[in-house]
């Protein structure tokens, strides 16, 4: 090994990779702009939605109830209710959007309220839909009440007490601290992206550093200078780690500064949502404990390593830029596998899943962005994920060193 | 100097089984002479030489490049070789100084010494206009200089040379004749591998006429003349390598 050598050829390939536009937009431009897009872009959006479709009142049909005329005046008073009196058929309606939902009174339902005969409201409304589900929710309410009220009344009547059929009340109270929410929230979701930044940091410049100089006939010129091999791998795989990092390094950086921004923007207009961001236990700004974030990136370092060996030995093996793409893009669903299975219920650290590449980061860091550390996962994991590098990285030597690879035209 | 003792060297491959792309090479390249290697399309020409670079290993034979072995000291005679083929391109982003001063880090060469070298070379080759510029705008003739002054930077003794003027325009392509001529008036050990005959004829010492991985044929061009009775150095080769109808053979391969 010849540090002067491997800086050499690493500052080389540092200035050419930031030359190249490929590598740039999916080593800086990607990462910085990915998170800030989906927080405030699809999160913005969705949060108005969400709100339009609650503001918004439930439009539904009365089927029935002309021998209920009070039923029918207080839903047509509720605010949230608007009532249509077309006659159409009203499972197109709802299919077609023109309204929610449709309730159904049976006859003689307020008759029967008073004499105490069953009865049943049948709400028609259509499953999967938001707006409907919404509105049914409302509409299931308002009946809720009502069979509250006549209970009371009934019992009211009868000269017995309300707690008669409600002995108790029931009560949910939070105890997990609000970085736990958060973390338990993002915490599966935020190790997946890293994991996907890391690997497409690391596949454009991999690429353009092995198969993109033997198409560009820069192989052959590189390999005539002195230059041991090995240090011209070692150059490459540091360069191509940079890329890496660079990618998760900016991803965080663009995340925080959203989470900061974006908590103090909801916080400073007031509105529900930011209150919920605030105590962590909801709305789309959850809290993370920082050292979780540190803890992260600390993990992600090994398996930066790891990707950019495999990806380094698979690309130089290609003959042109785009062989290489073919072999390498299948690689992202093998990579995004073992990532979203960690975003599973059920699969949890242990012995066994610390061993699995990948895996283990996604499930290690949902529990360091928990705040739960496992410091003898923390070390196996860390340990497994660098013996796994070491081989890759054994292996890219190797393959350097072949002349069929090397000279395959 | 180049001595080249016995090289062999074969390939595995799919279609054809083993193949054998140099077979039994042997040769010496002298001090401050030319050292043409003169054969068709897939005679060996390409593998040879890189045999001499340390770029391939051989499969049986020993070279000496410089008075390095190539098989104990790799580096040492890349270290001694300034190597220029068709194949070898320039990085397209890199601009023509960058260019050569990685090359010159490459050599363990110090900044001072890369600047004042390059200077040397700018000044020779007529590069200052383009020196900053990057490569992939270059024209052809541009980005033979810029390789040019890359294989010369470390100031080599032994300059090896694939098949430099191929595609090339009449005008560069002479200028690369002349500059392989100027190499070795300067005292350095040249090797040059063409299928063009009449670069042969202007600029080589010492002839080694190559057909299907096999030295077939070597002297001066008036030993050649001499020994196949021709004047023509395409008569010559053609008779050297059996006839119309072996290079014929030799050829669909």
């Amino acid at each position: 090994m010849n540090w002067h050598h491997i800086v050499t050829v690493y500052l080389k390939e540092l200035k050419d990779s930031l030359r190249d536009r490929r590598t740039l937009i999916s080593m800086v431009v990607v990462p910085t702009l990915l998170m800030p897009l989906i927080m405030f872009g699809v999160g913005t959006i969705m949060t108005k939605v969400v709100r339009k479709a609650q503001d918004e009142a439930t439009t539904l049909v009365i089927l029935g109830g002309a021998d209920s005329p009070g039923v029918v005046a207080a839903l047509k008073a509720d605010a949230k209710f608007k009532v249509s009196d077309s006659t159409a058929d009203f499972k197109k309606l709802i299919s077609e959007k023109q309204i929610r939902l449709a309730v159904e009174l049976p006859v003689g339902f307020e008759a029967a309220l008073k004499t105490g005969a069953a009865q049943t409201v049948t709400l028609y409304h259509y499953e999967g839909e938001m707006k409907s589900s919404m509105g049914v929710g409302e509409v299931d309410r308002f009946f809720r009440n009502l069979r509250d009220k006549t209970v009371e009344t009934r019992l009211a009547d009868r000269g017995l007490a309300a707690d008669l059929v409600k002995p108790f009340e029931i009560k949910r109270q939070n105890v997990a601290p609000p970085e736990k929410v958060g973390g338990n929230m993002i915490g599966g979701l935020v190790p997946y992206i890293i994991i996907i930044l890391c690997f497409t940091g690391a596949m454009y410049p991999a690429i353009d550093l092995t198969a993109g100089e033997k198409e560009r006939g820069t192989m052959e010129t590189l390999l005539c200078s002195p230059v041991h091999r090995v240090n011209i791998v070692l150059g490459k795989f540091l360069m191509v780690m940079t890329a890496s990092v660079a990618t998760i390094a900016l991803t965080l950086v663009s995340t925080s500064v959203s989470i900061i921004i974006g908590g103090n923007l909801l916080a400073g207009g007031g509105k529900a949502a930011a209150g919920k961001a605030a105590s962590g236990s909801g709305g789309f700004i959850p809290i993370i404990d920082p050292a979780g974030i540190l803890g992260v990136f600390a993990m992600i370092a090994p398996v930066a390593m790891f990707f950019a060996a495999i990806l380094l030995t698979i690309s130089l093996f290609a003959k042109s830029y785009k062989e290489a793409q073919s072999y390498v893009s299948p690689l992202i669903i093998v990579v995004i596998m073992p990532a979203m299975m960690g975003m599973l219920p059920g699969i949890e650290l242990t012995a066994k899943t610390a061993l699995i590449p990948i895996l283990n980061l996604s499930l290690v860091c949902k529990e360091m962005l928990s705040g739960v550390w496992h410091w003898q996962y923390i070390a196996i994991i860390f340990g497994s994920t660098s013996f796994y590098a070491a081989v890759a990285l054994a292996l890219c030597v190797r393959m350097f060193n072949r002349e069929d690879v090397i000279f395959r035209a | 100097m180049i001595e080249a003792h016995h090289l062999t060297k074969t390939f595995k491959d799919k279609k054809r089984g083993i193949v054998t792309a140099a077979s039994d090479v042997s040769f010496t390249c002298q001090l401050g002479r030319i050292y043409g290697l003169l054969g068709a399309n897939g005679a060996g020409k390409t593998t040879t030489l890189r045999l001499l670079a340390t770029l391939l290993k051989p499969t049986s034979g020993t070279c000496t490049v410089a008075g390095h072995d190539a098989a104990t000291a790799p580096e040492k005679v890349r270290a001694n070789v300034g190597f220029l083929a068709a194949s070898t391109a320039l990085y397209g982003r890199l601009t023509a100084r960058e260019m050569v001063t990685y090359f010159g880090r490459l050599n363990s060469m110090t900044d001072e010494a890369i600047r004042t070298r390059l200077q040397v070379l700018a000044d020779e080759l007529d590069m200052h206009e383009f020196l900053d510029r990057r490569c992939d705008k270059f024209s052809t003739g541009m980005k033979q200089k810029t390789s040019i002054a890359r294989t010369l930077i470390h100031d080599p003794a032994v300059m090896i040379f694939d098949e430099p003027t191929l595609g090339l325009d009449v005008m560069t392509a002479r200028s690369i004749v002349k500059f392989v001529r100027d190499c070795r008036n300067r005292g350095k050990t040249v090797i040059y591998s063409t299928h063009v005959m009449s670069e042969v004829e202007k600029l080589c010492d010492t002839i080694g006429i190559i057909h299907a991985g096999r030295l077939v044929a070597e002297g001066t061009l008036a030993d050649l003349q001499a020994r196949f009775g021709e004047k023509d150095m395409e008569e010559i080769f053609v008779k050297a390598v059996g006839g119309e109808a072996a290079l014929a053979e030799a050829l669909k391969h």
